[in-house]
């Protein structure tokens, strides 16, 4: 996902590596790149004009101020290349936030949501998940009302869709889409439904005609919420497309579907910087729990190749118990890890989604990951088949597994011995690195992505209010840079403290490399 | 620490440890290659969550018209609008920066992609340059002509078997169109006296059998249906087979919309393609992918995907009507070597048509051309000229 954006912004990022100061022309050959990666990524030539501008505008100012400092001898606090990602990353995320995912609820009797968009969109999908979002997460008792009577089947995929998830769908043979959401709201009221959801048909926003259907609908109903189904995969029209059908309607939302390919989302920068009409959620996946809200910041990280590190906390915090998390962590960060606790664990990620979504959302596998990388689930197939074989001391011990018994794990589970050794040499390093994670100068330090997950979390207690001095302080806490082998630590702008030794730092990771060697053969 | 703070940790840990162990062979050195990078890793500030100042210009309006579009509109036949972007751009007097800028902006706006679009840029201020042109007219000129040569030398018709039925394979991903585009394909067989066959093949979407059912008897096509959660590639088997039976002259087998990044899913494909291949000697003779043109660059991706996977022969570009841009029919002319075979300009049955690229350039470029004027470029006209029968 997102492939082409964030390959534009990671080839930049490293070009820019290393150097103390930037230049103009630097800027200006970023922007190059950064302009041709985001046309790629199909977001609005108007749009990427504006950005370009406004980053180089802002970034050469910033250029002058870096500069300034270390003529004085200053300790440089960030690296030029930080910052012209931070300027990037502002101001991605802000062509994309603010944050707006609350649908408007109906002070008295149920509330309407009204799903609109081109054909094959996906609305009558959405229409789904987003009753079954309400009805799982916001507790609310849903009804779907099939209002798309003109493609042939809408109206029974949208049956057999609410019969899976136990939600009613209303519809009647015959009765035209403006009387049929209208007779939809009385029937809610005396069953008792508080919200109700209508799939119209997809439509051109230029056919006059179905368009005055979608109004006599909004004026038969009055919707609190009309939400506006995009394909991510949209090109150059989205903006458009959305205007006209903003201007007839007044969207209050975007969804932002099939977002779980390779499609390179560049319509959701479009349309919020347009039409000033947020974007509530995204789909991504074909499930019907497959609907996510939506996070500016998490797809601003995530083209600029920064991980996804908050929708991996929620994902996380869905599925997981966190005591026993916790107990867990402590025990495998002292490097008491064995099979058992890993296929526990896979377990655990299983629950989130996808491993290849998961992997994607962890800051810098992403950028360790080869381009094209796929996480080949049947892989762990095959890891599982041999842990299966093992007896449950050696899954409790890893270490009593010795040639004789790696032949008879071979055998057992139908693979060759150099499988086996393969695992376990794998297994080994993953054993020496959470190790090393856990050992090293301080454990927040050496994770990848640790201090924003704390921020983070506190930002969520805090209701995302964020107090720089808070910052700093995590930052502290944060220990030393550094971070454990191939994933470094991320730093953070303008709180990166110059700490130890630089030459003793420089030994300690010598050494780390030696010992990884060593581990490798 | 809190709880949650803990629980990303072992997420963390837990991700990294599997990752270790599912990266397989070149992981180790990835790690060594990133090491060096720390530095430039940067923690966005969570104040980024702020909208960013806006002071900043909005953003230009979207031109109002693309350059597919007054094609399309002719297509739809929606009147005015006809002479628009080409001819502002190539009316002036002068070829300067701003020409370029313009034409650079009407190109990618009609989503004819950034590579594509430099490449037609650069061989038009190439062949300016050298011809010391100062005409922006011939400019148009050097434009039509290249746009015809690419997409004229990928031009190819739907095959056509020596012996018994042909047998369409039609891809492409989630609400590209293939149903629709089956239907009114069937219909335009039945219409033209043949027997058609469909394989109810997407078993996967909800009701999505019902719809092929419905385009069947609103066609006449006889339908091959199993239930939903069945196997596609046994579905399309027992379509081929009773086509090759009862002696049909198309058997049309749709599948479930899938995204090219899938990999399972695309291995399925496979696995349908195969077995069609078996139960008929030289099947499929056509895989068609079926293309939204309202998708932007991501189309070439899936192009590119679905061609890998299935080996598709024709494209069927959907949706043209509107105020779609389908310029993205350029760039996949340009980067892959696919030809377009039908495209759908409406809703109604008789709305898919084979896809003639030459009619199909005059219809572009020769709307607003002096002799004709733009009077006599109305819809009937410019249908004509587009050769649509």
């Amino acid at each position: 996902m997102l492939e082409t954006l964030t390959d534009g912004f990671r080839g930049v990022r490293l070009k820019m590596q290393g150097q103390t100061q930037i230049s103009e022309d630097d800027i200006s050959e970023a922007m190059r790149e950064i302009r041709v990666s985001l046309l790629e990524g199909d977001v609005d030539y108007g749009v990427v004009n504006g950005f370009v501008e406004r980053v180089k505008e802002k970034a050469v100012g910033e250029v002058v101020k870096v500069k300034a400092k270390t003529k004085k001898r200053d300790t440089m606090k960030v690296s030029p290349a930080d910052h012209f990602v931070k300027i990037c990353y502002d101001e991605l995320a802000g062509l994309m936030g603010p944050v707006d995912v609350e649908l408007e609820y109906a002070n008295k009797g149920p509330t309407a949501i009204m799903m609109v968009g081109l054909q094959g969109s996906g609305k009558t999908t959405t229409s789904a998940k987003l009753a079954k979002y309400l009805k799982t997460k916001k507790k609310k008792k849903p009804m779907l009302v099939a209002a798309d009577t003109y493609r042939p089947a809408a109206v029974q995929q949208l049956m057999v869709l609410g019969r899976k998830m136990n939600i009613p769908v209303f519809s009647l043979r015959g009765i035209p889409p403006v009387q049929l959401c209208q007779m939809a709201m009385q029937q809610a009221t005396s069953v008792g439904r508080d919200v109700v959801i209508f799939d119209t048909a997809g439509r051109l926003a230029i056919d006059d005609t179905m368009m005055k259907e979608l109004e006599g609908i909004r004026e038969a109903t009055n919707p609190r919420n009309v939400l506006f189904v995009c394909d991510a995969m949209i090109g150059q029209d989205a903006v458009r497309t959305a205007n006209a059908f903003h201007e007839r309607l007044a969207l209050s939302g975007f969804v932002l579907t099939k977002l779980d390919g390779d499609a390179r989302g560049g319509a959701a920068l479009s349309i919020k910087e347009v039409t000033g009409v947020p974007v509530k959620f995204v789909g991504v996946g074909e499930g019907l729990d497959r609907l996510e809200e939506f996070r500016p910041e998490g797809l601003a990280s995530r083209i600029l190749g920064m991980g996804d590190i908050v929708g991996l906390m929620q994902d996380f915090e869905d599925v997981v118990d966190t005591e026993q998390a916790e107990k867990d962590a402590e025990k495998i960060l002292k490097g008491d890890f064995n099979f058992d606790d890993f296929v526990q664990q896979l377990e655990m990620l299983k629950g989130m989604g996808p491993l290849q979504e998961i992997f994607e959302k962890m800051p810098m596998i992403g950028d360790m990951m080869p381009k094209g990388f796929q996480v080949d689930e049947k892989e762990l197939v095959r890891i599982r088949a041999m842990i299966d074989s093992m007896t449950k001391s050696e899954r409790r011990n890893p270490d009593l597994i010795n040639d004789s018994r790696m032949k008879r794990v071979a055998r057992g589970s139908g693979h060759g011995i150099k499988q086996v050794k393969d695992l376990m040499e794998r297994f080994r390093m993953a054993r020496v690195m959470m190790k090393e994670m856990g050992r090293a100068t301080g454990l927040m330090g050496k994770m990848p992505g640790m201090k924003q997950a704390a921020g983070l979390a506190r930002l969520k207690r805090q209701g995302m209010s964020m107090d720089p001095s808070m910052l700093s302080s995590l930052g502290e806490m944060a220990g030393a840079d550094g971070g454990m082998p191939g994933m470094p630590g991320m730093g953070m702008p303008g709180e990166r403290k110059k700490k130890g030794n630089p030459k003793k730092k420089k030994a300690a990771r010598k050494k780390q490399r030696a010992a990884r060697k060593k581990n490798r053969r | 620490m809190s709880p949650i703070v803990i629980g990303i940790i072992v997420a963390v840990v837990v991700l990294g440890g599997v990752a270790a162990l599912v990266l397989k062979g070149g992981s180790s050195k990835n790690w060594d290659s990133v090491e060096g990078g720390a530095s430039a890793e940067l923690l966005p500030s969570p104040s980024a969550a702020k909208p960013a100042a806006k002071a900043a210009p909005k953003a230009e309006p979207a031109p109002a018209s693309g350059l597919f579009s007054r094609l399309v509109d002719g297509l739809a036949r929606t009147k005015g609008r006809m002479i628009g972007g080409l001819d502002e751009l190539f009316g002036g007097k002068k070829i300067d920066e701003d020409l370029w800028q313009k034409l650079e902006e009407l190109l990618i706006t009609s989503d004819v992609g950034v590579r594509t679009a430099t490449s037609l840029l650069d061989e038009m201020k190439a062949a300016a340059a050298k011809e010391e042109l100062e005409d922006p007219a011939r400019l148009r000129q050097i434009l039509a002509d290249r746009v015809r040569e690419l997409l004229v030398a990928n031009a190819g018709s739907m095959a056509q078997p020596e012996s018994g039925p042909l047998i369409i394979m039609v891809v492409g991903v989630n609400g590209a169109g293939k149903t629709t585009t089956i239907g009114k394909l069937a219909s335009r067989h039945v219409t033209a006296g043949r027997k058609v066959v469909i394989a109810a093949g997407d078993t996967f979407r909800a009701a999505a059998i019902d719809q092929v059912v419905v385009w069947g008897k609103r066609s006449g096509a006889e339908v091959v249906r199993h239930e939903e959660g069945s196997d596609p590639a046994a579905v399309a088997h027992d379509a081929v087979t009773a086509g090759v039976a009862r002696g049909a002259d198309v058997v049309i087998c749709d599948t479930a919309g899938r995204l090219h990044s899938q990999t399972d899913l695309m291995r399925e494909l496979q696995k349908v393609h195969r077995v069609i291949g078996k139960v008929h000697d030289g099947a499929p003779h056509e895989v068609l992918l079926v293309l939204d043109s309202t998708n932007g660059q991501n189309a070439i991706a899936q192009a590119r995907e679905f061609s890998n996977a299935v080996g598709v022969t024709g494209i069927a570009l959907t949706k043209l009507d509107g105020t779609a841009r389908g310029g993205v029919i350029l760039g996949i002319a340009d980067e892959l070597d696919i030809p377009v075979k039908l495209i759908g300009i409406g809703e109604g049955v008789d709305d898919l048509r084979d896809f003639e690229p030459e009619a199909f350039v005059d219809a572009l470029f020769s709307a607003g051309d002096v002799g004709r004027g733009q009077n006599s470029a109305d819809a009937a006209a410019l249908d004509a000229e587009a050769g649509i029968a």
